[in-house]
């Protein structure tokens, strides 16, 4: 998947000397709290919200961490 | 012809495009976005803009309002739906048209005249124009590099789902006439059905001889019928 924004930002920062830089690609974070206790049900929602709205699945794929 | 114009905050093409249709005898209506009653309507349109100020990825906002379950309800039952600029956006984020919309490959807003080709003529949306027509339309978007996977674009050729191709006014479809990146130069598709097109460029910025030109016209005219 070609990611201009990522490739200029790649460029910039091996110019400034990061040589052992390989790869840089850009996405998106977000912070999401969930009123719920049951941590694998709240990683089900947090799943869901990123199928159904946060993430473009044509071109994007999603992870999903605890804080 | 009863027309609908959606509007979203944030749509800014939406008299423009009420302009045009009125000037072919639509009897158009502007629809809110939050509005959950869609007026009886044989065209839908979906015009260009910066819905929800592009939050998120452009049109992906838009594509959850209240409106758009209408729109999509209409749209399996066969009623014409245009998405222009923000509108193509828009309809991509409903899964109503395949693919995606990346930012352009040079990273520049790109607000210019471009040629494009009419690929058929074969279709609600193009009739009045013939197959493989040069038009010169306007584009104005940040986001309009059209993506899809090798599978679904072989569907898109196969099945003849392209409706205009960026080209140079000689009509040559190539990199140096392509002001995006996108796929094949690819600039509007259709859905499978041929009732819902999606396209970058806007053909309501060229239906008046004294601003522009009237490459546009044809469009809304063979939607008349």
């Amino acid at each position: 998947m070609l990611d201009p924004q990522g490739k200029v930002i790649q460029q910039i920062l091996q110019n400034m000397g990061m040589n052992t830089l390989k790869e840089l690609r850009q996405g998106k974070y977000f912070e999401i709290e969930i009123n719920e206790k049951d941590e694998n049900k709240a990683k089900n929602k947090v799943d869901e919200m990123c199928k159904k709205l946060l993430a473009n699945l044509i071109i994007e794929d999603f992870k999903v961490n605890k804080l | 012809m009863n027309s609908s114009v959606i509007v979203f905050p944030g749509s800014n093409c939406d008299r423009d495009i009420a302009v045009a249709l009125e000037k072919l005898q639509f009897k158009n209506r502007m629809v809110w976005h939050k509005d959950s009653d869609l007026p009886k309507s044989d065209l839908i349109v979906i015009p260009g803009g910066f819905s929800y100020g592009d939050y998120l990825r452009s049109g992906a906002i838009a594509a959850k309002s209240n409106i758009i379950n209408e729109v999509i309800k209409a749209a399996n039952h066969g009623c014409l739906i245009l998405g222009v600029c923000n509108g193509f956006q828009i309809l991509i984020e409903t899964g109503l048209l395949k693919g995606a919309l990346l930012r352009n490959k040079n990273l520049k807003f790109l607000s210019k005249d471009v040629f494009v080709k009419v690929v058929k003529n074969d279709n609600k949306f193009c009739k009045k124009y013939k197959s493989g027509q040069i038009i010169k339309l306007n584009i104005a978007h940040n986001e309009g590099n059209y993506f899809i996977n090798s599978e679904n674009l072989k569907k898109l050729e196969d099945k003849n789902l392209i409706a205009f191709k960026y080209c140079n006014q000689k009509g040559e479809i190539n990199e140096g006439s392509n002001p995006n990146g996108s796929l094949n130069n690819i600039a509007g598709i259709f859905n499978e059905n041929k009732n819902i097109l999606g396209m970058m460029p806007h053909p309501e910025r060229m239906v008046d001889k004294t601003i522009s030109s009237e490459d546009g016209i044809n469009l809304f005219s063979s939607l008349l019928g």
